[in-house]
């Protein structure tokens, strides 16, 4: 790479279209935008998806055998790249479906918020095909600025300006840490390039203190962006604090960008130090199921319950990857990809109770659901028992998944903690169900939303219930994508 | 002739001071900005010592990178700053607490 020719940066670059596609796409969004009125933002939105969806399209239309890199060897696709990124492009098309009634309600139904998620997701792209240091930086914080914009987007609120404030320098400071143990990792190995990193590591650099001292500012950074206790102070926060068409957001697909970090930092660049890394993510794992599950009963918000939430089912999904077999990753990405499915519909849920001047974000407020509207109410008894991982629902796979992974390297007490600590957390899930079903109406407003969201969101629950009775093409994309 | 450790040890001391910083300010918010281009900066003295004795010039490119990522950083920041101000009418580190439980 230190001759650097116009050929070797161009070939290749069809690989890459899906990602020129949606910048291009987010330019003339933001252009188009000026050019429509107040009443018609929802073209915007439109726009928006179509160009999502367009996106994934041609994300699947990119033809590898094994992985490929391009660009003098900073991108790389291969078959997990390209599921992830077609997850996660619909996801955020799912988001913006859920998002535009609710904006409309508040009256900051404005271009900026798909603007920003676009290019946040162009972030999310281009960090699921990282091959590099430099791109694995550049695509976190193309997600991460947008992000921190995003819950700054209702100008009016000091909540929302609060909680931007203290996810900017919490998030910061991870990429601050990221990039410290970075240097470290280039120094000791002598390259950015992850395929050369990983040579050197397996050329016997794997006991190195010095490497051991990066990955351990890398596993901090990693953390923090997936929300891991300790580091996951940001989460509750964030989610109770942003409008919830920005927490909608947040809780979704940036968790399959900070599963891509996870896997191309320490599998593809660091996989040889595995013994290491493997030990410091146990740690981080056994608490956050202990403290998230626990923490979250004390909830009355329900936003924050689902950010606690979020803490306790990013442990289990650490439990895939600290297996460190392919099993393990498997079920990893088994894992994060349901849990990013739930996670939209119910905050989409919420964003179907609410209405103007209510926004539906304490656990009360769904007190009754079940008379004003059994359709629906059903619909959120189906996210919550997926969350608790009962059986008929993908949870249940999800969390059978990595725990046979942990019993496949035969770290029996870690299953044991991750089965205990899912029945706590079947408590306050079960808790709402109870509450739709056997407690009376606070409130009788009719449900309202439009059309489209409910086709949506009613499809996703299915989606939910259909992967949980018949799970095994899900299995089947992620055992490709890792093999 | 400096030697690697010696870059190293300084950009080390810079990095703790930023981190200390963060989490030690109890002032205001500005000074929290300041603290994490600190951070930046002694990442980038990292990544210029060892691409100078490694000799390799990758690592100085990165560092482009980073200051260019720093300046947008700084310019989300302030703005954030702005937005909080004209709710709040302060920006002390104290009087973010409405979100708590």
């Amino acid at each position: 790479m230190n001759a650097f020719s116009v050929a070797a940066f161009t070939s290749g670059l069809n690989l890459a279209t899906p990602e020129i596609f949606l910048a291009l796409a987010g330019c003339a969004i933001l252009l188009l935008d000026l050019l429509i009125g107040d009443s018609r933002r929802h073209w915007t939105a439109a726009l928006s998806i179509a160009a999502l969806l367009v996106t994934a399209v041609l994300a699947g239309g990119v033809e590898v055998n094994g992985p490929v890199t391009a660009l003098g060897g900073m991108f790389l696709v291969d078959a997990m790249s390209q599921a992830l990124k077609i997850v996660a492009l619909v996801i955020v098309a799912v988001a913006f479906v859920y998002s535009v009634e609710y904006m409309r309600h508040r009256g900051i139904l404005k271009g900026e918020y798909f603007v920003l998620g676009l290019f946040a997701t162009l972030g999310i792209l281009v960090l699921i095909s990282a091959a590099s240091l430099v791109t694995v930086y550049l695509g976190l914080e193309l997600l991460s600025l947008c992000l921190y914009a995003m819950v700054a987007f209702d100008r009016d609120s000091g909540r929302s300006a609060e909680s931007a404030i203290k996810y900017f320098v919490l998030g910061s400071l991870a990429s601050g840490t990221l990039l410290y143990g970075m240097s470290i990792i280039y120094g000791v190995t002598g390259s950015l390039d992850l395929g050369s990193i990983a040579a050197a590591v397996q050329g016997g650099l794997a006991t190195n203190i010095g490497l051991l001292f990066g990955i351990a500012f890398v596993i901090v950074a990693i953390g923090f962006k997936f929300g891991a206790v300790p580091f996951h102070m940001w989460i509750p926060d964030v989610y109770e604090g942003s409008p919830t068409c920005v927490t909608l957001f947040v809780g979704s697909a940036p968790k399959i960008a900070a599963f891509a970090l996870a896997m191309r930092l320490l599998v593809d660049g660091l996989g040889g130090a595995q013994v290491d890394w493997g030990q410091m993510l146990v740690v981080l794992s056994v608490l956050s199921m202990a403290i998230g599950n626990v923490v979250a009963i004390a909830q009355t918000n329900l936003k924050r319950m689902l950010g606690y939430s979020t803490i306790s089912h990013v442990g289990y999904i650490l439990l895939g990857i600290l297996a460190g077999t392919s099993q393990g990753y498997q079920s990893a990405m088994f894992y994060t990809i349901t849990y990013v499915i739930v996670a939209a519909g119910s905050f989409g849920m919420i964003l179907l109770l609410s209405r103007h001047g209510f926004e539906a974000d304490r656990i009360e407020d769904f007190k009754g659901l079940n008379a004003r509207s059994p359709w629906f109410a059903g619909m959120m008894a189906i996210f919550m028992f997926s969350l608790a991982g009962l059986p008929p629902f993908i949870g249940f796979w999800a969390k059978l998944g990595v725990i046979q992974a942990v019993l496949g390297i035969n770290a029996v007490w870690l299953a044991v903690v991750a089965v205990l600590f899912s029945v706590v957390g079947a408590y306050y899930y079960l808790r709402v169900v109870k509450m739709m079903y056997f407690d009376e109406p606070v409130d009788a407003a009719r449900i309202d939303g439009s059309p489209l969201m409910r086709a949506v969101l009613s499809a996703n629950a299915l989606l939910v219930l259909l992967l949980g009775i018949a799970p095994g093409a899900l299995f089947v994309v992620c055992a490709h994508a890792l093999p | 002739m400096i030697t690697l450790t010696e870059v190293l040890t300084l950009s080390g001391l810079l990095f703790s001071i930023a981190v200390a910083g963060v989490f030690l300010n109890r002032k205001n918010v500005i000074l929290l900005l300041m603290c994490i281009e600190l951070m930046l900066l002694a990442v980038n003295f990292n990544f210029v010592a060892f691409s100078r004795f490694l000799g390799d010039i990758n690592g100085q490119i990165f560092v482009f990178f980073i200051l260019t990522v720093a300046a947008a950083e700084a310019a989300i920041g302030l703005a954030i700053l702005v937005v909080l101000f004209r709710e709040r009418r302060s920006i002390d580190v104290e009087d973010l607490d409405s979100l708590q439980g």
